[in-house]
């Protein structure tokens, strides 16, 4: 297959500058697609597709019955990063993870950004993701966000914003290390002659991670990856990452308190827990001190966590800078915690609880996006240009009675990368999720999700939502070869029946 | 391990082995029609119901057992929870929720395996046709996934207890093997000791895998011999007496109990039941009655099941404590 007719239309496009002129980085891709047989890209396409359905890499669909297990649609085509982009990405989402810790250690203790005025009081406290139980908290080291998940995209003059923080439980990193292992059986012959940067460690500093936030005085700490269960959207997620982590995979009613520990029941009586990464979210995690009827989590785990018995990643009360207009302020968050500029910018953002904004937004309603401060995955949202004046009705009334709930950003048009459509190559919208840890140092995961919206001209990229997905690639320039030392080894030959091979005949 | 994994592992085995049985149970019956002088079709298949205990679910959806019906029924039948392919819908679910703790080869050949039925109900006509070529793809890839947990999971407690699920369901489903004869034969005992019985007693050696290891025992078919060799045989690897050993080995290295010793419920039956028949012989088995034995050698292995689930999976302080 050809990219001759490929159209990169009036978008940024991910994969080529201009028709017929590939980016840096992504040229050898390119020619090796050109250069398969006819049939051959398809061929392996649905190898990789039948790949993920005998793994049971699927995800559930919420709300429509029995047959809710979907694969996850995956392009075969790289999304490529160059490597100098990439390491100004990595320091700015440093920078920013940096600030947005103090300002949740500094929103559930002393508010000193609010005594400064820098932020209106209010807006914390009505932040759906505030969390009057955790005042007071202290999580070991200060840090409260020991997993992100940002949300970047581009526009259409290749300016890269953040679209969302995603403090609380964020998910996808599973499908990156799944897909990088799908696309290395696909493409070997690209891998052996890029310099791509590996993704297979990111089990590895997440353990070291949970590892670093462990009680004091702990041997070797158990860790276990509380799950809301199996019915759970993110569930593969969870079981994928306990499995390669080696590590225990508990639902609430595995855990008890006991004595002012957690603990798990096993087939050998109660065995102590000292670090959950929990993926429930904050709501359901204790019913003692959040939502009371929910079932999934742990009654008295936030009281332990308090006194510092267990540690929990992420740290209850992170979804307070996850409200959109929050959001708005991280910028100036970086400002004042670190006297920084913001490296990656904020997508320009009007907040409706402000008058003049609020004018401007109702003016304006067919030419934005609308969105409400505290829902994620791509619900709850008027995308302006695609709307009815019907739907721009209701959303003016919602913005008039609760202004504080709504912010509207200018529709971005998103990057585009190809995909594969029929017997050719069609741009598609993506975004980015890299995937950051925070523990003893701050560490992020060169690359991470790309989403892509597979509904031609579709800006939405969720998987509940028609999204697909494609391994991304940080490649690093051309190197000197150092792989020219081969394993020397002296291997001593297998014996065979009749008694040959090395060791059989030395003995004899 | 935890208790809620234990059980799971412990149930996923059962499962599957649960699944590879009732095809032999059907391969069995298949090859005693084909050699069945008359048209008696639908008494072949009946006894094959009745040997599952599940008459009654059988004829609140069936009106006659047929062999289309029973292999309905048996394979492909959504709605009954022991059906071939609701033993893998479990099995598999109970294989996602402890993704983490089997291994990869493991979920992939379990998932796999279960599309394979589900896709051989989408066209089931072949199957009444000629059942042989599913049951024998189901049978082989039931051993196959013992073999992968054998050779990709460690053999500490996770396997233990798979281990004692799959072998607590084969004594189970061998002793019902038995029993498809016993079902088979009861209306008509002129054909006892006839050819005929011949074949029948080699069908249901065929279907546990036994001939040739039967025959290098014993030579020649005779239904006591059959008998002894599918319940006393302490070699063989899916007799009664070979089974609830394994089993027993398995229990007491999850629980580090010496064999000889007890120190739960579960040991305690399990241990009681083994002794009882490794001190028991064929005759006296015949003098009971062969189903009669059958009969209560299944309510024993339930108990014991029952006491396992206590024990292990349903963390229960009193348990505990009555262990010491």
């Amino acid at each position: 297959m050809s990219f001759s007719g490929y159209d990169i239309g009036p978008f940024y496009d991910e994969m080529f500058a201009s028709p017929a002129e590939p980016r840096d980085g992504t040229r050898l891709m390119v020619e090796k697609i050109e250069s398969l047989p006819s049939g051959e890209l398809k061929r392996r396409q649905r190898t990789a597709e039948q790949a993920l359905f005998d793994s049971g890499i699927t995800f559930n669909v919420y709300g429509s019955g029995e047959g809710t297990e979907k694969i996850w649609p995956f392009d075969i085509i790289p999304r490529i990063v160059d490597a100098q982009e990439w390491y100004w990405i990595e320091k700015g989402l440093k920078q920013r993870i940096r600030a947005l810790n103090l300002f949740i250690d500094d929103v559930y203790h002393d508010q000193k950004i609010v005594k400064d005025g820098v932020i209106p009081g209010d807006l914390i406290l009505t932040a759906e993701g505030y969390l009057k139980p955790c005042d007071g908290l202290n999580p070991p080291g200060h840090i409260w966000a020991h997993v992100t998940g940002t949300d970047l995209v581009r526009d259409e003059k290749g300016q890269i914003y953040v679209l969302e923080d995603n403090l609380r439980c964020p998910s996808g990193v599973s499908y990156v290390i799944a897909n990088r292992r799908l696309l290395k059986r696909t493409f070997p012959e690209v891998f052996t002659a890029s310099r791509v940067k590996p993704v297979d460690i990111y089990p590895a500093k997440l353990l070291d991670m949970l590892y670093s936030i462990a009680p004091a005085g702990m041997r070797t700490p158990v860790v276990a990856l509380l799950t809301p269960g199996i019915y759970n959207s993110a569930y593969f997620e969870h079981s994928f990452l306990a499995h390669e982590m080696g590590i225990e995979l508990v639902e609430g009613r595995d855990l008890v308190i006991q004595d002012g520990f957690v603990c798990m029941k096993t087939t050998r009586g109660l065995q102590r827990v000292d670090v959950i990464y929990r993926r429930i979210n904050d709501d359901f995690l204790d019913p003692k001190a959040f939502r009371k009827d929910s079932l999934l989590g742990v009654p008295g785990i936030l009281e332990v966590f308090r006194k510092g018995r267990v540690a929990m990643a992420n740290a209850p009360g992170t979804g307070v800078a996850d409200d959109k207009v929050i959001y708005a302020y991280v910028p100036k968050m970086i400002k004042y915690y670190l006297g920084e500029e913001a490296i990656i910018p904020n997508v320009p953002t009007y907040l409706c609880w402000e008058d003049s904004a609020r004018k401007h937004v109702l003016d304006n309603l067919d030419s934005l996006v609308v969105k409400a401060a505290n829902e994620s995955g791509g619900y709850g949202m008027l995308i302006g240009p695609v709307s009815t004046a019907s739907e721009r009705d209701v959303f003016a009334e919602k913005i008039k009675s609760k202004p504080r709930n709504f912010i509207a950003q200018p529709a971005l048009g998103l990057s585009r990368s190809p995909v594969i459509i029929g017997d050719g190559f069609e741009g598609r919208h993506v975004d980015l999720r890299p995937f950051i840890l925070y523990g003893e140092d701050i560490w992020v995961l060169p690359g991470g999700l790309t989403r892509v919206a597979l509904r031609k001209g579709s800006l939405v990229v969720n998987s509940s939502q028609g999204g697909g997905s494609k391994d991304t690639w940080v490649v690093d320039g051309p190197e000197e070869d150092s792989d020219t030392e081969r394993d020397a080894t002296l291997m001593t030959q297998s014996q065979t029946q009749d008694g040959s091979g090395e060791y059989a005949e030395q003995s004899c | 391990m935890l208790s809620r994994v234990a059980e799971t592992l412990y149930w996923l085995s059962r499962y599957l082995e649960r699944a590879e049985n009732i095809s032999r149970f059907i391969e069995v019956s298949w090859h005693m029609t084909l050699d069945q002088p008359g048209q008696e079709e639908c008494r072949e298949w009946g006894a094959l119901v009745s040997t599952t205990g599940d008459n009654s679910r059988f004829f609140e959806r069936y009106n006659a057992t047929t062999k289309k019906n029973v292999i309905s029924f048996l394979m492909f039948d959504t709605e009954y929870p022991n059906s071939i392919i609701s033993c893998l819908r479990a099995a598999r679910e109970n294989a996602r929720t402890v993704r983490e703790i089997i291994s990869s080869d493991l979920w992939e050949q379990i998932n796999a395996f279960y599309h394979i039925i589900e896709g051989a109900g989408k066209n089931q006509g072949h199957v009444y046709e000629n059942p042989y070529d599913l049951c024998q793809q189901i049978k082989l890839r039931g051993m196959m996934l013992g073999g992968i947990g054998n050779d990709t999971m460690s053999h500490g407690e996770g396997w233990h207890f798979c281990r004692l699920g799959r072998f607590m369901e084969r004594a189970d489903k061998t002793s019902r093997v038995l029993d498809v004869k016993y079902f088979t034969i009861l209306p008509s005992l002129n054909y006892v000791g006839t050819a005929y019985d011949d074949v029948q007693w080699a069908a249901l050696l065929r279907a546990t895998d036994a001939l040739d290891a039967y025959r290098q025992e014993y030579g020649r078919i005779n239904p006591s011999n059959v008998a002894e060799f599918l319940v006393f045989s302490r070699e063989f690897p899916r007799s009664v007496l070979h089974c609830l050993g394994v089993a027993q080995r398995s229990l007491h290295a999850i629980s580090g109990t010496p064999m000889g010793a007890f120190r739960n419920r579960a040991e305690q039956i399990l241990g009681q039941l083994s002794a009882e028949l490794a001190y028991t012989n064929i005759k006296s088995v015949f003098d009971k009655g062969l189903h009669e034995f059958n009969d209560q050698l299944q309510i024993e292995i339930n108990r014991i099941n029952d006491a396992i689930s206590r024990y292990f999976f349903g963390y229960d302080p009193e348990e505990f404590k009555e262990a010491g």
